[in-house]
């Protein structure tokens, strides 16, 4: 396992359960846990565990369940490469080392978009974070990193940090968000701004950042239809600290050098149900296969991933590569796994749909006749949806030649 | 003479730029007291570590100028300094593109042949054939296989250790407020931390030349401004191999799409005339025009390959450079704009040589040219990774993902004279991969207090105050 957030730890107890139990987890930090270490607040575990953890004690149960099994994790070893032949080269303080898997799962997370990828104009003082390093910062190194505090992006980082500056003594002057609606979860909103009397500026960005040595004002501007800024409405916001949650991308580089096919829309592999990539033996879960924003569903398709790895390596899985892609159409972006194998038990689909839809339903369809439908009265780009087909459908959906699932909005006005 | 001749030096140097540096690492070939002051809390902070890092062949300049003259010598000369210095060189050839009419490409080719640089004529085809992503609007294009790229901070730093391994002492933190004429024939060069008494000044000053001149001789130059805005690609987005000109304008050398030598890509340079000799600020405006203008010669480039934006200040005087002795044992090297990167070297060597002979200073025989770069874990063979780290198990701790760099690297960088997180970017790139310091800034921070023995707090990004971490207000403030 490349990897011990938790869709490494999770894979792993997995395929130790499935019967493969010489495992190693190679991790580049000092500790397990991954991104859950600096995720202090609660609220993780809800569906896993039935309650409401922080990030490090959820880390810690799955942590505890790979020592419970005498799971090896080599920590302080960032991956080199790995090669087509499952081959994985890591550096550590002990030196160079080379592994040889029959199987390798990477478990890699994903990092932040940066300033610069958004073409923020003006001038490149220090104060500038991206949320998810103003975290770290903030809760384990303990430092504080600002008084006067902007954020851009309500996604949930930029929501989170919203209150954990709060919490710090900052004054948190609004969160901008270049979209009509927030990708946050709508708790979120309610506890980290509404909560703090945070305004959310909605259909607003930052359009210039001001300040020599240290930040000193951000310009923000509102946005039209298309998303750009209307020069008229410009005003300055004084902060010395602006935080910016605008993206989360897979870290796909290891995926590139064994030459793993990408999804173009999500950033990471594209896999089958059983969560391998083109490339033989070599599987992807969790937030470098695409972006979760329940650690519960890495959890569940991290366990689903490492049972299959265990499947492949004791031969009890051919691999096959016959079976449909997975057509999405009519709003759903992206869905995981890209391509259904013809064998296999039940099916697992997980997308997320690129807008607001009210009073809709997402239908699956095989070989153009409807198989399954779930109304929903909202779907938003940040929350994912799962489908979960029963055995029947499931085998009908292996069956198929080609697939779409498909959003179908309501006649009536959104 | 008594206590006074300890502090007499033979030369100092005004700034620690790439021309301020090449020419104090030229000067320890001869045997002599030398001084390099620099304004900022490190070298090579100026225009030196924001262009376009090229080492143009030579066929741009016009003819019988200073700038020709030194272009070509000094193109000539940077690959050996390169290797000498330990820092990359990559002769990767340039092509300046013409669309329908060649009659500016025929131009220069001309005017390389006065200036002594090859050049060939390419059909749009043949330009093709080499660089498959040029628009199909191109219809020839001139190529120039003796362009190369360089990093130039990496170049003006290794300079500087070379200068001072050699026995050249280096201040930084000093900015010069005067140069004077004094007493007995000797230079006053007035700083805040002191007056330094010297035979001869070279002024390497930069955007801030004009102020150093001005005050030491009787005429009077004057420095304009000139920015140049740049978007940087990721290293995955390799659009082409050569540097590719558009051909040049009366402001410039047009809108480039230029590989650096470490593998990502700019885009630009803008040229405006900016008052404000400190604004290094990018404007959306300006951005979006010259990527416009960057898909004239490549169609393909996308803005979401783009992963950071940067501009540089550029210093202009008239025409041609200022460079020669203004007044007695005062040299210049002012207005040192493009191709300034590229003349560096044979400006170096020509500023030494000149003190030397003024002042009939014996030839160094110990000086030693070669310097050893930081280990560059990115680049080794895993059997020199394995040995250096089985030597310091410091390079085994990845710090910047991105660009795998390792502790070990980070530490040196700071060893050598990295005070602040763009220092140590500039040494060993920790901070320049796609994620732009997201991942590595806590690490970086821890290391370089530590290295420096100092708390958090106080670690910057590029000095002054620009404190990473906040400044602790207290009730009375708000």
């Amino acid at each position: 396992m490349i990897g011990a957030g938790p869709a490494g730890l999770a894979a792993a107890v997995a395929a130790y359960d499935g019967g493969a139990t010489d495992i190693v987890i190679l991790e580049r930090d000092d500790c397990a846990g991954g991104i859950l270490n600096q995720c202090i607040h609660n609220g993780f575990g809800l569906h896993t565990f039935g309650a409401e953890l922080s990030g490090p004690e959820y880390a810690a149960r799955f942590y505890g369940q790979t020592g419970a099994r005498g799971i090896r994790c080599e920590f302080g070893t960032t991956v080199l490469s790995v090669g087509a032949d499952r081959t994985v080269r890591a550096v550590s303080e002990r030196g160079v080392a080379e592994y040889r898997a029959q199987a390798v799962v990477l478990a890699c997370g994903c990092r932040e978009r940066p300033r610069g990828a958004i073409n923020i104009a003006g001038t490149r003082p220090a104060g500038v974070f991206s949320a998810g390093t103003a975290q770290r910062l903030v809760n384990i190194d303990g430092e504080r990193i600002g008084s006067d505090v902007f954020i851009l992006g309500s996604g949930d980082i930029g929501l989170i940090m919203a209150r954990r500056m709060v919490f710090e003594g900052a004054r948190v002057h609004g969160v901008a968000e270049l979209m009509p609606y927030s990708s946050g979860l709508n708790r979120n909103i309610a506890q980290c701004l509404n909560d703090f009397d945070i305004p959310l500026m909605l259909s607003t960005t930052v359009v210039e950042i001001r300040g020599r040595d240290r930040i000193s004002s951000v310009v923000v501007a509102d946005v039209d239809g298309k998303l750009a800024p209307i020069p008229s409405t410009a005003r300055e916001i004084k902060c010395d600290t602006l935080l910016l949650s605008v993206g989360l991308l897979p870290e796909n580089e290891l995926a590139k050098s064994c030459g793993v096919g990408l999804d173009k829309t999500t950033g990471g592999g594209a896999v089958d149900d059983a969560f391998m990539t083109d490339v033989d033996g070599v599987f992807m879960c969790g937030n470098c296969l695409h972006v979760h924003d329940l650690v519960d569903y890495v959890s569940a398709e991290s366990a689903a991933c490492g049972a299959a790895a265990a499947r492949y390596v004791l031969g009890q899985k051919e691999k096959e590569r016959s079976g449909a892609e997975i057509v999405t159409s009519g709003g759903v972006r992206y869905c995981v796994p890209q391509r259904i194998e013809r064998g296999g038990g039940k099916l697992t689909l997980r997308m997320r749909v690129d807008g607001v839809y009210k009073k809709c339903r997402l239908a699956v369809f095989a070989d153009g006749k409807e198989l399954y439908s779930r109304a929903r009265p909202v779907v938003t780009p940040g929350e994912m949806e799962t489908i979960e087909l029963d055995a029947a459908r499931s085998a009908a959906l292996r069956a198929a030649d080609s697939i779409e699932i498909k959003l179908i909005r309501s006649e009536a006005a959104q | 003479m008594g206590k006074d001749c300890e502090r007499i030096y033979d030369c100092i140097i005004v700034g620690g730029g790439v021309i301020g540096a090449f020419a104090a690492r030229e000067l320890m070939r001869f045997r002599g007291r030398f001084l390099l002051l620099e304004a900022g809390n490190d070298v090579a902070v100026g225009t030196t570590k924001a262009n376009s890092g090229i080492v143009h062949a030579g066929f741009d300049a016009a003819p019988n100028t200073k700038k020709a003259k030194y272009n070509v010598l000094g193109s000539r000369l940077m690959e050996k300094k390169c290797r000498e210095l330990d820092v990359p060189y990559k002769r990767n050839g340039a092509l300046v593109l013409a669309f329908g009419n060649d009659g500016d490409i025929r131009r220069l080719r001309a005017r390389g042949m006065t200036n002594g640089v090859d050049t060939e004529i390419l059909s749009g085809d043949a330009a093709r054939t080499l660089e498959p992503l040029l628009s199909d609007k191109v219809t020839s294009a001139l190529f120039a296989p003796s362009s190369a790229v360089v990093s130039p901070y990496e170049l003006a730093i290794a300079c500087c250790e070379n200068y001072t391994a050699n026995g050249g002492e280096l201040k930084t933190n000093s900015r010069v407020k005067t140069v004077r004429r004094g007493a007995r024939g000797f230079w006053y060069v007035e700083t805040d931390g002191g007056v330094y008494l010297t035979r001869t000044v070279i002024n390497a000053a930069g955007l801030y030349s004009d102020d150093v001149h001005n005050g030491a001789c009787a005429d009077g130059i004057s420095i304009t401004a000139r920015r140049g805005q740049y978007m940087l690609l990721d290293k995955a987005a390799k659009p082409v191999e050569r540097t590719v000109f558009q051909t040049p304008t009366a402001l410039g050398k047009g809108v480039l799409v230029a590989p650096t030598c470490h593998g990502n890509t700019l885009i630009g340079p803008s040229a405006e005339t900016v008052d404000d000799r400190a604004d290094v600020s990018t404007t959306a405006d300006v951005l979006g025009a010259v990527f416009e203008r960057a898909r004239l010669s490549v169609p393909t480039l996308s803005k979401r390959d783009i992963i950071t934006q940067f501009s540089g200040l550029r210093a202009v005087c008239g025409e041609d450079f200022v460079l020669g002795e203004s007044a007695d044992g005062f040299f210049d090297a002012a207005g040192i704009c493009s191709p300034g990167l590229a003349s560096s070297p044979a400006i170096g060597e020509y500023l030494a040589e000149a003190v030397a002979a003024k002042l009939g200073l014996a030839e160094n025989k110990s000086f030693e040219p070669r310097r050893e770069g930081i280990f560059r874990f990115a680049e080794a063979t895993d059997g020199e990774r394995a040995a250096k780290i089985a030597d310091d198990p410091r390079y085994g701790r990845i710090v910047c993902r991105c660009e795998s760099v390792t502790e070990g690297e980070i530490a040196e960088a700071v060893r050598r004279g990295a005070v602040d997180l763009d220092g140590v970017k500039r040494r060993v790139r920790a901070g320049m991969g796609r994620c732009q310091a997201g991942f590595c800034t806590p690490n970086l921070i821890r290391i370089i207090a530590r290295e420096l023995g100092i708390s958090p707090s106080f670690v910057t990004k590029s000095g002054g105050g620009s404190t990473v971490l906040g400044q602790v207000k207290y009730d009375g403030d708000r």
